[in-house]
């Protein structure tokens, strides 16, 4: 493969040279570029520098922009895109954590030490404010969750900060409505999203202007699959929380998967608490977070486990599981 | 791994959820959940068989109607290759959406319905396709079981897309595929109700097809994005040119000119993000540059080779497709975004208007509407460093916004 202009039409020999082509692929990827100039990018090499990309962009095209920490692999992902996009200088924007308060201990640890590392600053804001403040109403029973009010704090903290930007590690495969999200967001007044009036976006040209009091959600990571994520966290090196990996802890059954016990979700009488050895798969609050039961304990194992799997990693996020179009209906409000 | 992005284009009914469904479901992309969940929607509706459009319809207003509105993502991976799917809607109020997915796409298959051949929609497709230049693409005549998997049938559909295609300058291949996404036939595996087949199966076809990408290797193009200055002790006197590279291949000690203020240095180093030194950099990487001369460059410069300059100029030809229910103004003035920069810019004038089922060119039209296509004259405010779309997608692209509005109206790709 020579590096032609891309206009030539390339000829066909058919499929020994198709054969030779992956085999190029695969093999010739690996060599330097001056043994063999070949113009070409490893998938993961694509999809980072698109997501370089957009950050910057981002950063130029806002006045105030922040990137929504919650401590999950996705977002330390974008945080660690950040801090490689604007080498050697800081990432330019904060850092924003909405805390339902419900929390696994380690999610908080890690993000303290994680931030101090960056050299970033950090932005909470609280979910039990906004209760206090009574903007929102705390679900009970055996099945609250602060996680619908999660929304009313994002939205009451980006007005307060006067956000223009959201970065967000959102990807379009995680949910059907997601597959449909731009990298560049539009919300409106309210934070709303307006899935049938979207901008459009083509090529690399991305369209954030606004009117005073909207605003907009950026998703660098749109093109990566759970897998890339998986892949490029390997690749990077990225230190990722214990909670990822297997390790044993008190839990209980509930709807297909494993909820760990903690004073923020009162069991039912049916329901009984267990020793299991579990790790999960995504981690948010610690109300709507199910494990599975894995063996997996490193980087490796976890992939392979990956590679594997039958369900979708949201398969253990009872948030999802409210109503067909739960993801939808949320984001048209100002979800994540 | 290699990565494929392809867009899919289909009309009403062709299938075309159908057929993204049965290939993500047959190359293992589907989860049992999602799948269990589209087997419950499925019975609830009294669908009959499971429904595998389901899959892809993910909006409410969509599932309703049964129809794809907006473009959907998706991905798959085969251990020969990661796709990206662009899967945009057919429908005629759709065109927007269309160039929408096919503008980063590599390939593009048209979904033809067995039973009734190439229709108006199926030319407006394949005109899309070589209008944002995609060389390569999949003619794919679904429903071949309604047809009793007939040879006459599909070769028939086959000539007479080839005639319409003949005309269509950009397209480089044209690779037919006669297939059920319903059954699954030579969707992944080859069928054996089609035996005068012998041709691949559309997913071999997808992982063995050399595409080259779509980048210009040739001509040095580097459009500014952000300047970074840590200010920091360690690097005091550090100033980096970050961007992503739009053309070309650029080393340490090349030459450059600087765009607009035509000042030439050489390239000091260039860094990847991280900060791992490179010896070249070519699209589409995103890299920081430093330059040997201290010169004033901002957001929306672009750094070229000395030797081989874009186009800079105030008048720049285009094809334009609107996207706004409002229509294009004679004499409207818009912003126009093209690589890093932005400008005022006015539509100087109309030239005509593309009849996409006929291919002939309309003189004489006042304004474009909504997913209507012409060729436009635009002057902007300050020149663009350009070239012909042909030559480079990155630089040979632009969109048109509403200043009040701030909608994204129109796509345009300079001639």
């Amino acid at each position: 493969m020579c590096p032609a202009f891309a206009g030539a039409p390339p000829p066909d020999h058919g499929f020994r040279e198709r054969q030779l082509t992956l085999l190029r692929g695969t093999f010739f990827a690996k060599r330097t570029l001056r043994d063999m100039p070949q113009y070409s990018l490893d998938h993961l090499d694509q999809i980072e520098a698109e997501a370089i990309y957009i950050l910057r962009e981002t950063a130029a095209q806002f006045q105030n922009p922040a990137l929504l920490f919650s401590g999950g692999k996705d977002s330390i992902v974008m945080a660690h895109l950040a801090a490689k996009a604007f080498w050697p200088a800081k990432i330019p924007f904060p850092l924003l954590h909405v805390d339902t308060g419900h929390n696994f201990a380690e999610t908080l640890q890690y993000r303290d030490a994680f931030v101090e590392k960056l050299g970033a600053r950090l932005v909470v804001g609280l979910v039990q404010d906004s209760i206090d403040k009574g903007r929102v109403k705390e679900e009970k029973g055996p099945f609250a969750s602060r996680n619908k009010l999660q929304t009313v704090t994002l939205l009451d903290t980006i007005e307060e900060q006067q956000y223009d930007a959201c970065l967000g590690g959102g990807r379009r495969d995680e949910e059907k409505a997601r597959a449909k999200e731009r990298f560049f967001s539009h919300r409106d007044d309210f934070g709303q999203w307006d899935p049938k009036n979207q901008r459009p976006e083509l090529w690399n040209l991305f369209n954030g202007k606004y009117h005073p009091g909207e605003h907009f959600r950026v998703f660098p990571l749109s093109n990566f699959t759970e897998m890339d994520v998986w892949m490029y966290i390997k690749r990077e090196e990225i230190e990722l929380p214990s909670l990822y990996f297997a390790h044993e802890r008190e839990v209980f059954a509930r709807n297909g998967s494993y909820l760990a016990v903690s004073e923020f979700v009162p069991m039912l009488d049916t329901e009984q608490a267990e020793r299991k050895t579990v790790r999960f798969r995504t981690i948010g609050d610690i109300t709507c977070t199910g494990a599975v039961e894995s063996s997996a304990s490193t980087l490796d194992e976890v992939i392979a486990e990956v590679a594997a799997a039958r369900q979708t990693e949201r398969g253990t996020r009872s948030d999802d599981k409210r109503s067909e179009t739960a993801m939808e209906d949320r984001k048209r409000e100002g979800y994540f | 791994m290699d990565l494929l992005r392809f867009a899919t284009a289909g009309s009403v009914d062709d299938g075309k959820s159908t057929l993204i469904g049965r290939l993500l479901y047959d190359s293992k992309s589907i989860f049992e959940d999602q799948l269990l969940a589209v087997e419950e929607s499925s019975r609830r509706r009294g669908d009959g068989v499971v429904n595998l459009a389901l899959l892809t319809d993910g909006l409410k207003a969509e599932r309703e109607q049964g129809i794809t509105i907006d473009v959907a993502y998706r991905y798959f991976a085969t251990p020969r290759r990661k796709f990206i799917i662009a899967d945009t809607p057919g429908h005629i109020q759709y065109t927007r959406n269309m160039v929408t997915g096919a503008s980063t796409a590599d390939l593009a298959i048209i979904l033809v319905d067995a039973r009734k051949g190439v229709i108006e929609q199926t030319k407006r497709h394949a005109f899309v396709s070589n209008l944002l230049r995609i060389r390569h693409l999949v003619l794919a005549v679904n429903k071949m079981d309604l047809v009793d998997f007939s040879e006459e049938v599909f070769n028939n559909i086959v000539a007479q897309f080839h005639e319409f295609a003949s005309r269509l300058d950009n397209v480089a291949d044209i690779t037919a595929i006669p297939l059920s996404a319903l059954n699954g036939d030579n969707v992944v595996e080859k069928s054996s109700a089609m035996p005068w087949y012998e041709g691949s199966s559309l997913l071999y076809h997808l992982e063995t097809v050399y595409t080259g990408g779509t980048a210009n290797h040739v001509d040095a193009r580097f459009p500014v994005q952000w300047i970074i200055r840590p200010l920091s002790n360690d690097w005091h006197d550090f100033r980096g040119y970050a961007g992503r590279v739009a053309g070309g291949v650029f080393k340490p000690g090349d030459a450059v000119t600087v765009l607009p203020s035509g000042f030439t240095t050489r390239v000091r180093k260039i860094y990847l993000p991280g900060g791992k030194e490179i010896h070249e950099a070519f699209p589409p990487q995103s890299v920081v540059m430093t330059l040997e001369n201290e010169i004033d460059i901002s957001r929306g410069d672009m750094l070229v080779k000395a030797n081989n300059p874009p186009q800079s100029s105030q008048d720049i030809e285009a094809m334009v497709c609107w996207f706004s229910t409002k229509p294009m103004e004679a004499r409207g003035k818009y912003l126009v975004r093209h690589t890093t920069k932005e400008a005022k810019a006015i539509v100087q004038e109309l030239r005509y208007q593309v009849d996409i089922e006929t291919l002939h060119k309309k003189e004489g039209v006042a304004s474009l509407a909504m997913n209507e296509i012409g060729r436009i004259s635009l002057r902007t405010a300050s020149p663009l460093f350009h070239d012909s779309y042909r030559r480079n997608r990155s630089t040979g692209s632009f969109v048109l916004i509403d200043p009040g509005t701030h909608e994204t109206v129109a796509a345009g790709m300079v001639v």
